[in-house]
């Protein structure tokens, strides 16, 4: 069985001029100490997804639909005396500003000898003790006098550090990162990815990565997701994702890498913006940008085509495989 | 891996090793540096501290127990103070009242009742107001709609009007003698419990910018519960609006116990508070003994500016976007 498998999950947000869906029909599985990359533009569903999977998510917004297992009990409908065991102690979420996400006025002991106490009976000296070795962990020098300190008296790049060991703090089985290093600068931003990825291999943690950085998620993870409008529009391995991806939506990310532009000229960009989810467009949701759009794509919502390893929610890829198997029957 | 001591050098110096003190903490705080450069605040603070030693040694400053009815002597009523040259009695400073107390020891006797009564009234309105500022505040919705209209009914009752009735009925209801055993008790009550909407006001308003923080989403991720994030984690942060109010806030209670005392719906005469002397002394004042209502005024009004002032600095210092150069 699965650490945990998302299925069919849907999100709503009661908005006054009605119901907006943010997620739909979102499946994926996560095994025990696996990296799994959420990438896509702003807007397009990942943060949303990663605050419903520990049921989190603020009013309006509500899971209306699916269910989302952990080791086979399903968060969607648990209550919330049983989620608050699950949150920070089985799952644990890392935000991208460290300085938002430290309280200003409690010392970073204070806070995570907090963490410890509202999920373990031990005493207060035992919680420092493990708060000091997990500050250890991710490297911060002479914890035991940093962790009297307040958040304002960290660097950035420490601050993060310290966020990730409370991240760490309960070992928990999945750590879910949204966006960890877009506030760093970029020196550091290398440092923190590499130091989470040591702890998630050394602890067998698994790792959902929240970012819209390819290059991260190509260096990092090992099954990625494409959303596009609150919906995957292609999932599967990161390797071939990245060298062969499918959808033009996924194509277009890729080849808006500044790597792949030429020098000299004007980076490559997919037109348009993301549209808003109260104005979906019918069909595919990515249709009024698509350079590849025909017919069928602008009524009729694409189902999932398997291609290598991979699930493709595109018309025009469905095609090229019902081709490619009608020629091999010829 | 190199760490990212790069970007914070100072973290190496020796000293930033050693944890400072909180002597050390508060030495280098802004706090501190605004008071040592504003001449006003530090005349406040000790003025301020002045009566804190005025009100908690007042047995031992006294030279007499006004409530102490063998050392009071009926002859020595309205005397003038002892710089009056015709009738002025070495022994009493300022004079005496209408019933000979030494007017010296009752005020310094008054002023303890007066600070007492402001400081437990205002730490009753605190506790309430911030419960139910916190919870409204957090919770939102239909509880914040329904605690802030209770908060409105209440401010819609004037204080003053709140305190003469409830006073009044009291005293009507259990006479006279029980209440001027439970005065004290009685004006904390009413003046707690009339101004709570103050701090619930005050407090909704902050936790409503607190609580779309990230900080909050991280100790909710975290597994932690309600009542712990609104105390423990909101709370603090909302620490320095609340430290403001307060102090004109006590202001505002000794004034408000300092009216009612002298509307005679206060503290007793056989234990006065600055109130009720003025009040006492009021009935004589066109008879020529003005020092019996005049210096107990200016005590409360010293002590209610001086407060106020304390507490200007203090919005000064705690608000970070007024911060003068």
């Amino acid at each position: 069985m699965a650490l945990l498998e998302v299925r069919n999950l849907e999100v709503s947000f009661g908005l006054r001029s009605g119901a907006v869906k943010a997620l739909r029909n979102i499946n994926f599985t996560l095994d025990r100490g696996e990296r799994l990359g959420l990438v896509g533009e702003s807007g397009a569903g990942k943060s949303v997804l990663g605050f419903s999977i520990l049921n989190l998510i603020a009013k309006p917004g509500r899971i209306t639909g699916g269910e989302i297992l952990f080791e086979g009990q399903n968060l969607a409908r648990m209550s919330a005396r049983e989620l608050r065991t699950i949150r920070g102690n089985r799952i644990s979420m890392i935000f991208q500003d460290p300085m938002m996400t430290l309280n200003p006025v409690l010392t970073i002991g204070q806070q995570m000898v907090e963490c410890l106490l509202a999920h373990r009976k031990i005493s207060r000296e035992n919680a420092k003790t493990i708060a000091i070795q997990k500050l250890k962990q991710v490297q911060i020098p002479s914890p035991e006098t940093r962790i009297d300190q307040y958040p304002h008296e960290l660097s950035g790049g420490m601050r993060q550090r310290v966020v990730i060991a409370i991240g760490l703090l309960m070992d928990p089985d999945i750590i879910i990162a949204d966006e960890p290093t877009t506030a760093l600068d970029v020196t550091i931003q290398a440092e923190i990815m590499e130091l989470m990825v040591e702890l998630c291999e050394r602890n067998n943690v698994a790792l959902i990565l929240i970012t819209h950085d390819l290059g991260v998620v190509s260096q990092v993870t090992q099954k990625a997701i494409v959303m596009y409008a609150g919906r995957v529009i292609e999932q599967g391995p990161t390797r071939e994702i990245i060298n062969d991806a499918q959808h033009p939506y996924t194509q277009g990310l890729m080849n808006a890498l500044p790597q792949m532009a030429i020098p000299g000229q004007r980076l490559n960009q997919i037109r348009g913006s993301m549209p808003t989810l109260q104005k979906i467009p019918t069909g595919c949701a990515f249709n009024p940008r698509c350079d590849y759009v025909m017919d069928v794509c602008k009524h009729q919502l694409p189902g999932y085509t398997r291609s290598g390893n991979c699930q493709v929610a595109c018309h025009m890829v469905a095609e090229m495989k019902r081709d490619e198997v009608s020629s091999e029957e010829v | 891996m190199t760490d990212s001591n790069q970007t914070t050098p100072e973290s190496f110096t020796p000293e930033a090793d050693k944890a400072p003190t909180l002597w050390e903490r508060f030495r280098d705080s802004h706090i501190w540096h605004s008071f040592k450069r504003d001449r006003i605040a530090q005349l406040s603070l000790t003025v301020f501290m002045g009566y804190v030693i005025m009100a908690l040694f007042a047995p031992m400053i006294a030279p007499f127990d006004p409530y102490d009815p063998t050392q009071i002597d009926i002859m020595n009523s309205e005397l003038p103070p002892s710089w009056d040259e015709d009738y002025g009695d070495p022994q009493f400073w300022l004079g005496t009242d209408a019933q000979g107390r030494d007017l010296w020891s009752t005020i310094l006797y008054g002023t303890r009742i007066s600070l007492t009564i402001g400081v437990c009234a205002v730490l009753l309105q605190a506790t309430i107001g911030i419960i139910i500022g916190l919870i409204a505040g957090y919770r939102g919705g239909r509880v914040d709609s329904i605690l802030m209209r209770c908060a409105d009914v209440q401010l819609s009752f004037s204080t003053m009007m709140v305190a003469i009735v409830v006073l009044a009925v009291f005293q009507a209801s259990f006479g006279t003698e029980l209440y001027q055993d439970l005065a004290m008790l009685m004006l904390v009550l009413v003046i707690g419990i009339a101004e709570w909407p103050q701090y619930a006001r005050t407090i909704r308003a902050s936790v409503l910018a607190e609580k779309k923080k990230e900080y909050v989403d991280a100790a909710r991720v975290m597994g932690l519960g309600q009542i712990r994030i609104m105390f423990r984690h909101i709370l603090p942060n909302t620490l320095s609006p609340i430290l403001v109010i307060s102090t004109v806030q006590v202001a505002n209670a000794i004034i408000s116990e300092a009216s009612l005392s002298f509307l005679g719906l206060g503290m007793p005469v056989s234990q006065p508070s600055l109130g009720s002397l003025i009040s006492s002394g009021f009935e004589y004042i066109f008879s020529g003994t003005w020092w019996i209502t005049v210096i107990p005024g200016v005590v409360l009004v010293c002590l209610v500016l001086v407060m106020n002032l304390m507490g200007d600095w203090l919005r000064d210092v705690l608000n970070p976007k007024l911060y003068k150069g």
